[in-house]
Formats: structure tokens, sequence, C-alpha cells
């Protein structure tokens, strides 16, 4: 009951507990994707391009 | 040029944040993991121009940055509706945007103006200091620090009128506000 109370009053000016609760869903929502950890596209698409630079310098080398 | 591994390792260390960031820009994750692709093919053609010692994050962060607003200019360009159109790309393809928990979270972020977005997002999440996050936006401390406040006002604002007695979604987060509330 308190908290809403306060969250009206505090329209204008930003509570405490209000600033910390924004900051709690914005942590959530961006830790909830970092969890995901590297998707297989990427470290794939990395070793791709390793792979192909060294073919390429292997051509280079030949000549 | 072949990628010195330990700078490939950690520019995939920087991934799953530069995604969150991404998604957190852009609403849609597809468009999110485009960007981080196009930031990772441009961090490895650019990293001779990166400083050994110095944060491998930051310096991608501000590629995706970088990528993403030369993105939402030449968008708005060619789309008159400019306030309106990132909100309703979120309402019409809801199935492409991440999780459905943070949805109603992720509607107001929406509504703010970019700059203030990406402030936040940075300090408040991202964890970088005003210092760093001012460096990846590349203007002073003090805009930092303003757009933080004025986004964290307005989102307070939002988040109220749009959900009168509950903040946010989930048990846990009220729970921990009700606890918050008696002290």
């Amino acid at each position: 009951m308190q908290t809403e109370v306060n969250q009206r009053k505090t329209r204008g000016r930003l509570g405490r507990d209000v600033q910390s609760k924004i900051g709690q869903q914005l942590r959530a929502m961006y830790d909830d994707v970092v969890s995901d950890g590297v998707p297989d596209r990427f470290t794939e698409m990395l070793r791709k391009l390793d792979e192909g630079k060294e073919t390429e310098q292997d051509k280079g080398s030949n000549g | 040029m072949t990628l010195n591994p330990s700078l490939r390792d950690a520019m995939l260390a920087a991934v799953p944040s530069l995604r969150a960031f991404a998604i957190s820009l852009s609403g849609n994750i597809d468009r999110a993991d485009d960007l981080v692709q196009e930031t990772l093919l441009r961090a490895i053609a650019n990293i001779d121009s990166f400083q050994p010692g110095t944060n491998m994050s930051a310096w991608m962060f501000t590629i995706l940055r970088n990528l993403f607003r030369s993105e939402y200019r030449k968008r708005r360009r060619e789309v008159e509706d400019t306030d309106g159109s990132y909100a309703e790309s979120l309402k019409s393809h809801p199935e492409q945007n991440s999780r459905l928990e943070f949805q109603e979270f992720r509607a107001a972020l929406a509504k703010l103006p970019p700059d203030q977005r990406e402030a936040l997002i940075l300090v408040g999440a991202s964890g970088f200091s005003y210092e760093e996050a001012a460096q990846i936006c590349d203007c002073a401390v003090g805009t930092i620090k303003s757009r933080v406040n004025r986004a964290r006002t307005r989102l307070a604002d939002l988040l109220a009128i749009e959900s009168s007695e509950d903040f946010g979604p989930d048990q846990s987060t009220r729970a921990i506000m009700a606890a918050g509330g008696r002290g």
C-alpha cells in the first residue's frame, strides 16, 4: 500500500524505490538475453572466416 | 591477415551483451542478430584501429551503436512516421520480439527517444561507467547523465500509466518491491 502511494506521489520527481525497480527490470530484461551466450551463428561465422583466410593464404603462397 | 585468437575470443566474449544491447535498441531479435553480425565483420575488418589493452567490449559497442544509428537515420528519411514506427513494429510482430515476460517493459522502453534509450541501457544494464558510455555515444559525460535521468523519469511515468497498480509483469519483482516498500 505504501508503495502505491509513493508511486503516485513521485510522478514528477523520481522516488528511490521506483528508480531501483526500473533498474531491476532493465537488468533482468538484458541479462535474459545475455544468458543465451554466443549463438552458433557467430562462432561458425568466425570459424569460416578463419578457414577462408587460411585457404586464400595457401593459394597465395603456392604462386 | 589472420585474426589473432585472443582478439577473436575477446570479440566472441562481447557477443552476448552486444546482442542484449542490439535487441534493446532495435526491439527485434532478427535485426539485432544482423547488427551483431555486421558489427563482428566491421570489427574484424578494422582490427588494426583497435588499441590493444583497451576495452574490446566498449569498442564493439561503439561500432554497433554507430551501425544502428546510421541505419536508423536512413529509415527515418524513408519513413515519415518517426516516433510511431518503432513502437508499431513491436505491436505488429510480437513473435519476433524477445521474451514475452518483458514485453511491457520493452514497449515502454521503445517509447523513449533513441538517445535516452541507449544511454539508459549502457549505464543501467550493460554496466558501463558514465565516462565509457559517453565515449561510446560520442558525447559529453554530463549529456549521458541527463539522458539517463530523463529516461528513468519517462519510464517511471510510462509504466505507472500503463499499469497503475503493479509494476512489471513478474511476481518476484513485485515481491522485491513489496519488501522494499516496507523498509
